[in-house]
């Protein structure tokens, strides 16, 4: 090879990067990187430990450089990123939430074929291999890169300032959860097949992302959020290549937060993956999508507020009747959990209506609220088990708080802050939410989710009701030990959703100095 | 209206007053076994702690002028979201400083008492932990400045009295008597959230200081309704017609619970919570009317009920309906009537937590019998038990010059000022009072031994029989330490005001009927449990009034009727009109949003063909909104 010719020079600038404010991604990245040399080049008995060190020193190194990176807003990457509030706010709280559910992954205790993955995920299940596998008590640890690679996605997610940047990291969060979300040790074709929809509907919602991309950037000649919305404020032909990239790319969006009608992946996806990974994306993507999601309507397409508000009020409305009347007669605990994600997704969407920085705070902070609840809430699922692994349906769960008190209590508390009862953290994020869209003027839509959240107090009571006032059915439910790590992850998600709910107004204070958008 | 100034100096100790108790809550719950050596202990010294607090802030209370002694502690903000703005504040003036010092100081002594009493007892640890809990939410519920945060207060009462009610979970009654407390008081708080909600609509806010200070200009209408439903919720706690029934079941805890329970605390929060809101009861006389005949309903039938249980701590439960009914009674007289409440309040603190530690004590001595047609002859066994029971005995009947004297005769004469029939009814509700009081002393006391052979009764120890001692000298004291040279008139009428009741009766000839009326009752009870022997099993035949009062006048029967009955057959109805549905009618929200999701279900058919190609038509939805949107 030659060197460039020399009048190319120049023409060809080396990129100018703010290696300060990229650090967090960049260290999530490195730690992925590792952790696939340890999957290639240590005996398999070393590498869990390994593993371990690389993937929560890396998130925690992580976290501490967004700490020391500095709140001088500003945009940076030669334009590819914004590094305002809302960006470091949601980083934080994925990389937080991700240390979280990180520690649920590492649990050896509560199965007896030790962790939760499957042994070998390429092994056909029921086969010969697999079984001897099993028996060998043979453990694989390829989802802390694998997770660690969708975390750095998760955190470029919300800061992508444009849309090819958005596209990639996507990509970069999406691809490893559709493998990982086909790990499961139990019920392994069940997982497979949700691995299998996830990948086929993501591919498709990301083709119909890209194609929006596409048309935008015909209209606007540009990528880049400020240069869209600077088009749509001077010009006004051609606006129909504008519509049909609004609407293009919002089915992407919409996709990624589960909002209906593109949230039909969810309870197939949620059930089928292995529960920890679904802890885990349940709580990150959320924040993650929902962070690109009001940074590319407030700041590419906010001129244009009139074009798409319908749109997203009559989606948050018709997600959260749709989340809270199929959750009703749910008859497993995992898809119930799920339809209750797509109504918050719905709850959250009236937050993105609201169109005001009260309503950017309220999110955030609603975002805090509902992934601790989610991770605690799917961790728990975690410990109740029967023969065949996760006791899933609900009449399993009949009488638990006779036999554990404490577990059955525990997960009480993440229903009700879900349900958004006071003293809990969901009841100030709700109030927030509905306050800020009230406060511009969007009182149906606040109507709607005031009836929807009575609703879907009801299916969320009645576990409560079933876990306390109904006899078990039978004894073959048992409650698992967990290991130290998963005990850690379910107290500190109980101690936010306490914290929260009794002391709401330090989070809500802290959310509402990090909801300004730089353009 | 009295100037509330910020806390300081030592004003500003008064978040210790609950988070002693708090601390000690927490602690003792959250350890586990290793604090069950010497959880009791802690639990006794913090609420000591408080109570040492209460004494101090009440000393530099009295040293400032009477205008400016009520303070405010602002701790921090709740949640503030614009217009809606709770703030965490306490604030301490002449009223919450007087149920202070009760709930700390009678608290205290209960504590001391729960020593001995449940000496042995494998979860001790644990009922000191619900024990402190329920003096912090109690304190917090007195102390809260705003409506919001006296409600969180009260619910904190609910849930440990939901706990220790329960707390013998081997029982079989004790969990449904729990639950039984527990949805009675549920009904009352939809009274409390009601008028919470009423008050923030009319007023914008839900603080003391803000409610009354609106409230003059509100529709009579509103601040009618406010109080019909801080009445409701007021009955709940305080057990009172209707809400009454769950209080004699509440008697499975422990004594010292039913003491707590009674005396010091849970059901004299309504009479707070009336007394508090006088502002707006002094401009609602309908709803006013009303609190003075749901206390006088309570306090005629709490004493029909008292005189005949023969289960001691029901009794005594019966009696205490009836005390609160004349507390009720008095602060729906306003002006002339919240001083008098509040002072047989305090002194009914002492005389009644007084009977109910002597009744555990008696427990104690006979295996945990509660049979009073077991009893009798006690005091040559229990001679402190039987002196300080008889001084509460005398107490609360009103023989001068103890405690209730100065303090119901009052209520008495203020009630004859109102009218003579609401007077008349509280005369004769004293003489029951006499009657049944007299009654319990007798079959319990004094008459012929009618023991089961198994029993060897004693003394109890000295950390139960010294709090005792300490109550009954607070039931012969405190009326006249209280009503003397115009003490607590003076002292609470910054905050509730006081008109002097004005008569057509002197005081002397009001002092002589009532007497009278207590000596028929005694002589009555003399005549049937003295004179003749009492039976060993409670005979069969007996009056309609007698079989109506075993039976709580009905009680379970009228919540039968009135909220079981209509409540299942709603549940009736809705599974009826469910099935409807499902046959192809269409009616019943409920019903129809379970049809509905039943359906809908079928949309969801886990083909990956079938939602690719809905999440098409959503696209086609998505842009066919933003094209009639962009026209």
């Amino acid at each position: 090879m030659m060197g460039l010719p020399a009048e190319t020079q120049g023409l060809f600038p080396v990129p100018q990067l703010e290696y300060q404010n990229l650090a967090p991604v960049l260290i999530v990245l490195v730690a992925a990187l590792l952790g696939v040399l340890v999957e290639a080049f240590l005996p398999r008995a070393a590498r869990f430990r390994a593993q371990l060190v690389v993937s929560f020193g890396g998130l925690l190194i992580a976290l501490a450089a967004l700490f020391f990176a500095g709140d001088a807003d500003g945009i940076i990457a030669e334009g590819a990123i914004a590094w305002d509030g809302p960006a470091r706010f949601l980083q934080g709280l994925i990389l937080v939430l991700s240390v979280v559910a990180f520690l649920l992954f590492t649990d050896r205790k509560i199965d007896p074929g030790r962790d939760a993955f499957a042994p070998r995920v390429s092994a056909i299940p029921g086969s010969a291999e697999e079984q001897s596998l099993t028996e060998k008590l043979v453990q694989q640890t390829e989802v802390y890169p694998l997770a660690l690679f969708s975390v750095s996605g998760m955190l470029l997610f919300p800061a992508a300032n444009d849309l090819l940047m958005m596209f990639v990291a996507l990509e970069v969060l999406s691809l490893p959860l559709y493998l990982l979300a086909g790990m499961a040790r139990r019920r392994r074709l069940l997982s497979q097949e949700a691995a299998l929809k996830y990948f086929l509907l993501g591919a498709y919602s990301s083709a119909f992302f890209l194609f929006g991309a596409a048309m935008i950037y015909g209209y606007a000649n540009s990528l880049r959020f400020s240069e869209i919305a600077a088009a749509t404020s001077s010009q006004s032909a051609s606006e129909g290549l504008l519509l049909v990239g609004i609407g293009l790319i919002s089915v992407g969006l919409l996709f990624k937060i589960g909002a209906a009608p593109f949230h039909e992946w969810t309870p197939d996806v949620y059930q089928g993956a292995p529960t920890v990974i679904t802890a885990f994306m349940a709580a990150t993507t959320k924040v993650a999508a929902f962070g690109a999601l009001l940074r590319i309507f407030y700041v590419a397409f906010g001129p244009v507020r009139e074009q798409w508000l319908p749109l997203i009020s009559v989606i948050s409305a018709l997600t959260m009747v749709v989340g809270v009347i199929f959750a009703l007669t749910q008859r497993e605990m995992k898809r119930m959990l799920a339809y209750s994600s797509i109504a918050h997704a719905g709850f959250l969407l009236t937050g993105v209506v609201a169109l005001s920085q009260k309503g950017v705070g309220a999110i955030l902070f609603y975002l805090v609220a509902y992934g601790f609840a989610t991770i605690g809430a799917f961790g728990i699922v975690t410990l109740v088990r029967d023969g065949a692994g996760e006791a899933s349906d609900l009449s399993a769960w009949a009488g638990l708080g006779k036999r554990s008190p404490g577990v059955a209590a525990l997960f009480s508390l993440f229903l009700l802050s879900m349900a958004g009862i006071p003293l809990t953290a969901g009841f100030p994020a709700k109030f927030a939410v509905f306050s800020a869209a009230s406060a511009s003027g969007a009182s149906w839509l606040v109507i709607v989710g005031v009836i929807a959240s009575a609703i879907a107090g009801f299916f969320y009571v009645r576990v409560i009701v079933l876990m306390f006032f109904t006899d078990p059915q039978d004894d073959s439910t048992t409650v698992a030990i967990p290991s130290l790590a998963t005990a850690v992850s379910l107290a500190v998600c109980a101690g936010v959703t306490i914290v929260l709910g009794v002391l709401p107004q330090i989070g809500l204070e802290v959310a509402d100095r990090a909801s300004l958008f730089i353009r | 209206m009295e100037t509330i100034t910020a806390a300081s100096g030592t004003t500003s100790l008064t978040w210790l007053l609950i988070a002693l108790p708090l601390a000690g809550a927490v602690i003792l719950l959250g350890t586990g076994r290793v604090t069950n050596k010497w959880g009791h202990l802690l639990g006794v010294a913090t609420i000591a702690g408080s109570f040492g607090v209460a004494v101090t802030l009440w000393l530099s209370l009295l040293a400032k002028p009477s205008e400016d002694r009520a303070v405010r502690q602002f701790l921090f903000t709740w949640l503030d979201l614009g217009r809606f703005k709770v703030d965490v504040a306490l604030q301490l003036d002449q009223l919450s400083m007087a149920f202070v010092l009760l709930i700390t100081g009678v608290g205290l002594l209960i504590h001391v008492y729960a020593v001995g009493y449940m000496k042995g007892d494998d979860g001790r640890r644990r009922f000191f932990g619900y024990l402190n809990l329920f003096v912090a939410a109690m304190l917090l519920l007195v102390l809260a400045d705003s409506y919001v945060l006296l409600y969180v207060g009260w619910e904190g009462v609910g849930l440990a009295s939901y706990l220790l009610i329960g707390y013998y979970q081997t029982r079989d009654t004790a969990g449904p008597a729990a639950k039984k407390a527990f949805v009675v008081n549920r009904v009352g708080d939809i009274g409390m959230s009601v008028a919470i909600m009423l008050m923030f609509a009319a007023f914008g806010t839900v603080t003391f200081q803000g409610v009354f200070e609106a409230a003059p200009g509100a529709s009579s209408a509103m601040v009618n309704g406010i109080g019909f439903m801080l009445l409701l919720a007021a009955c709940g706690k305080s057990a009172q017609f209707p809400l009454q029934s769950w209080l004699l079941d509440a008697m499975e805890g422990p004594t010292p619970v039913s003491a707590l329970i009674h005396a010091a605390t849970m059901v004299t929060a309504g009479v707070y919570l009336i007394a508090r809101s006088n502002p707006i009861f002094d401009l609602a006389p309908t709803a006013q009317m009303a609190v003075i005949i749901v206390g006088l309903i309570t306090l005629l039938a709490g004493g029909i009920i008292a005189s005949a249980k023969d289960d001691i701590k029901k009794a005594l439960a019966g009696s205490t309906m009836s005390a609160i009914g004349y507390m009720m009674l008095a602060v729906g007289l306003g002006p002339t009537g919240y001083v008098f409440a509040i002072a047989f309040l305090l002194a009914h603190g002492f005389f009644k937590a007084g009977l109910f530690l002597g009744a555990g004590s008696v427990m104690h001595g006979m295996n945990d019998q509660v049979n009073m047609r077991r009893f009798g002859g006690l005091r040559s066994v229990m001679a402190i038990t039987t002196a300080t029971f008889g001084l509460g005995y005398l107490a609360i009947i009103g023989i001068p010059p103890l405690a209730g004297y100065f303090t119901k005769d009052l209520i008495i004469e203020s009630a004859l000022a109102r009218s003579p029939i609401i007077g008349g009814l509280a005369i004769i509700g004293a003489g029951l009072t006499a009657f049944y009081m007299s009654r319990i002393f007798f079959m319990t006391f004094i008459g012929k031994k009618r023991w089961t052979e198994d029993v060897h009764p004693h003394e109890s120890p000295w950390s139960m029989t010294v709090p005792m001692l300490v109550l009954a000298i607070g039931s012969v004291a405190s009326g006249y330490l209280l009503m003397r040279d115009y003490t607590l008139e003076k002292w609470l009428e910054p905050v509730t005001g006081f008109v002097e009741p004005e008569t057509s009766l002197s005081h002397v000839v009001v002092t002589s009927i009532t007497l009278t009326s207590v000596a028929v009752g005694i002589v009555a009870a003399i005549l049937l449990y003295l004179r003749r022997d009492v039976p060993q099993v409670a005979p069969e035949k007996v009056s309609f009034l007698v079989v109506a009062a075993r039976k709580d006048l009905f009680g379970d029967a009228f919540n039968e009727a009135v909220f079981m009955r209509p409540g299942q057959w709603l549940t009736r109805s809705l599974v009826w009109v469910d099935n409807r549905v499902i046959d192809g009618a269409v009616n019943g929200v409920a019903a129809s949003l379970g049809g509905l999701s039943a359906r809908a279900r079928r949309i969801q058919t886990g083909y990956t063909r079938s939602y690719s190609l809905v999440m098409l038509s959503g696209a086609l939805l998505v842009l066919v909104l933003l094209a009639i949107v962009g026209r």
